[in-house]
């Protein structure tokens, strides 16, 4: 195969990744079916949105419409928001709670219950004799389509895969550690944030774990003098490579960034003064000092503690390049008023406004933007070496959990992508 | 006309003015400015209308002093990284909600558009202002705004200040 035939994106590898997957339909497709609605486990939303029976709350898993109920003896559903009739949208509502336990379908109002089982067709045998279905129409075959369901901690996850392991297994051990540490008791929500980014979901899944642009990125700390060399930091992966974890203590010793601003090459300042250092106080209430977790659960979802703020980050791709990025905010359920401000005030540094975070969202549509016409060119994912490890520490210095992410990825992808290339299609 | 219906009437009008001006401080790009708007001791959010409706109290900008607006302009002009736009507010006559001596709450409609170096401008986010002004000592400043928005989805991201 000479280099003009040889196949885009099929070539691609962990630590050089073809530009033609943050840009083909072909590939967006194959992604639907390999890997959100493939051997996946992708996060719905928290139990903590579905206190009650009969609450529900609009999601994706990918691209598709889902809604994740809680049923009237309080188990947790979900199925694909389309209507087994028409295809129609059936819930047409972000969130909310349908006390008589039935989503119904304003166009013919076939009508479901909380697990998707429908449960009334209008006219179903006519009227006076006449119309209405045949009589082996049998209800049981017109239920919306259901996906799996588990919790890990009050994080719920659906799966189309009647196949792939339970829960547990597709987090494993180290990252159910990790989520239990930020879920270690309960949680309410405070509210969200969506934001929507001209630039392809996995451009922001690497970012997630990428923890070499973190300080030179983002440079709010940097800027007022607190960025610290003694802080200590180590990264986890789970065993696909796939998912992982990092974490930073809480700094210990004294402001240091000279060595850092000799690096690199945008000006450190470091010379301004926080005006209001509530903003940046930290009170550890884990038995830890970790003051940042950030953990991405592959394919849909960041789970992360910085300083006191919680939340979670789903990524729903709409698009090549459009994804959306729904932060869902929260504290613990015990948290007494005085603690929910000081969280609110925390949150000035994550989201679509982070002091330390907004950038991503700059960052993903750069690289949107400048691999276009970029297909058969690969990126350069090194830093650190070229292989993928399960552990890592000090962060900062290394791509190791970009590679895992792609190792995962196109281990889910690999023979979706030679045939698109040998099809010629990617 | 009673004392509250003059102070209303002559508040709505140093209020429309005030709110013009602080858009225009804000497109003009004068954001060392913007924290002279408040009071010391004020309060400013953006916030998701679905968390307001909701009861949520989760918002992408919480500043509770105005020390903490000076420091977002700080980070904003030294630290972020966004892209280069310009903002365009059209703030809509304020309603007076209700008048205590000289505090005086009132809420306006707002659109924000966006121009970044594509040329084109967009809706970048639309909601409304619901204040609470002091117009002790002959001049008008913000003991609280809260930019309660409907553009759910926040384009690439919020930089400067609503």
């Amino acid at each position: 195969m000479n280099a003009k035939t040889m196949p885009v994106a099929a070539g691609s590898e962990p630590n050089a990744v073809d530009y033609a997957v943050y840009h083909s339909q072909a590939i967006f497709t194959a992604e639907q079916e390999n890997i959100f609605r493939g051997q996946t486990w992708c996060y719905l939303g928290l139990e903590a949105e579905l206190a009650n029976s009969g609450d529900f709350r609009s999601t994706h898993v990918g691209n598709t419409p889902v809604v994740v109920t809680r049923a009237t003896d309080g188990t947790i559903h979900a199925w694909v928001n389309r209507c087994a009739h028409k295809g129609a949208t059936v819930c047409r509502s972000l969130r909310g709670n349908q006390a008589d336990g039935a989503f119904v379908c304003v166009y013919h109002q076939w009508a479901y219950d909380a697990t998707g089982a429908l449960v009334g067709v209008p006219f179903r045998r006519g009227m006076k004799g006449v119309g209405g279905y045949q009589a082996d129409f049998d209800p049981a075959e017109h239920s919306l389509e259901r996906l799996r369901v588990e919790s890990f901690a009050g994080m719920v996850f659906g799966t189309f895969s009647p196949a792939i392991a339970p829960l547990e297994d597709f987090l494993g051990p180290v990252m159910r550690k990790y989520i239990s540490r930020v879920f270690q008791r309960p949680v309410k929500v405070l509210g969200y944030a969506r934001q929507f980014m001209a630039g392809n979901w996995k451009l922001y899944s690497e970012n997630s774990r990428d923890s070499y642009h973190g300080a030179l990125l983002h440079l709010f700390y940097p800027t007022f003098g607190i960025y610290r060399q003694s802080q200590e930091s180590a990264g986890e992966l789970s065993e696909e490579g796939f998912h992982n974890v990092f974490t930073v203590s809480k700094p210990k010793g004294d402001v240091d960034y000279g060595s850092f601003g000799d690096e690199a090459n945008r000006e450190m300042q470091g010379e301004a003064k926080l005006q209001d250092e509530r903003l940046l106080a930290f009170r550890p209430e884990i038995a830890d000092d970790v003051g940042l977790h950030i953990q991405s659960i592959f394919p849909s979802v960041v789970v992360q503690q910085i300083q006191n703020t919680l939340a979670t980050r789903q990524i729903v791709p709409h698009g090549t390049d459009r994804t959306e990025l729904v932060w869902t905010y929260f504290g613990y359920a015990d948290d007494d008023e005085e603690t929910t401000r000081h969280r609110l005030r925390n949150l000035n540094l994550v989201g679509p406004s982070g002091l330390i975070s907004m950038e991503d969202g700059e960052a993903v549509e750069l690289c949107q933007q400048g691999t276009i016409g970029a297909e058969g060119k690969r990126s350069f994912v090194e830093m650190g070496g070229d292989d993928v490890r399960q552990y890592y520490a000090p962060m900062g210095m290394d791509e190791n959990s970009v590679r895992g992410f792609w190792k995962g990825y196109l281990g889910l992808m690999g023979n979706a992508l030679a045939d698109l290339a040998a099809e010629g299609r990617a | 006309m009673s004392a509250a219906a003059e102070v209303a009437q002559v508040a709505q009008s140093a209020i429309d003015d005030f709110n013009a001006a602080y858009g225009l401080c804000l497109d003009d790009d004068r954001l060392e400015q913007w924290p002279n708007l408040f009071v010391d001791d004020c309060l400013y959010q953006v916030i998701a209308r679905e968390n307001v409706d909701n009861g949520l109290p989760a918002a992408v900008m919480y500043c509770d002093s105005r020390a903490m607006l000076v420091d977002r302009v700080v980070a904003l002009r030294k630290a972020n990284v966004f892209p280069e736009h310009f903002n365009r507010h059209l703030i809509g006559r304020a309603v007076i909600t209700g008048v205590e001596g000289d505090q005086v709450s009132a809420e306006a409609s707002y659109v924000v558009f966006q121009t970044r170096n594509d040329g084109e401008t967009r809706i970048y986010n639309a909601g409304k202002y619901v204040d609470r002004f002091d117009l002790s000592g002959g001049t008008v400043r913000l003991k609280s705004r809260t930019c309660i928005y409907d553009t759910l989805r926040i384009a690439t991201l919020l930089a400067t200040p609503i």
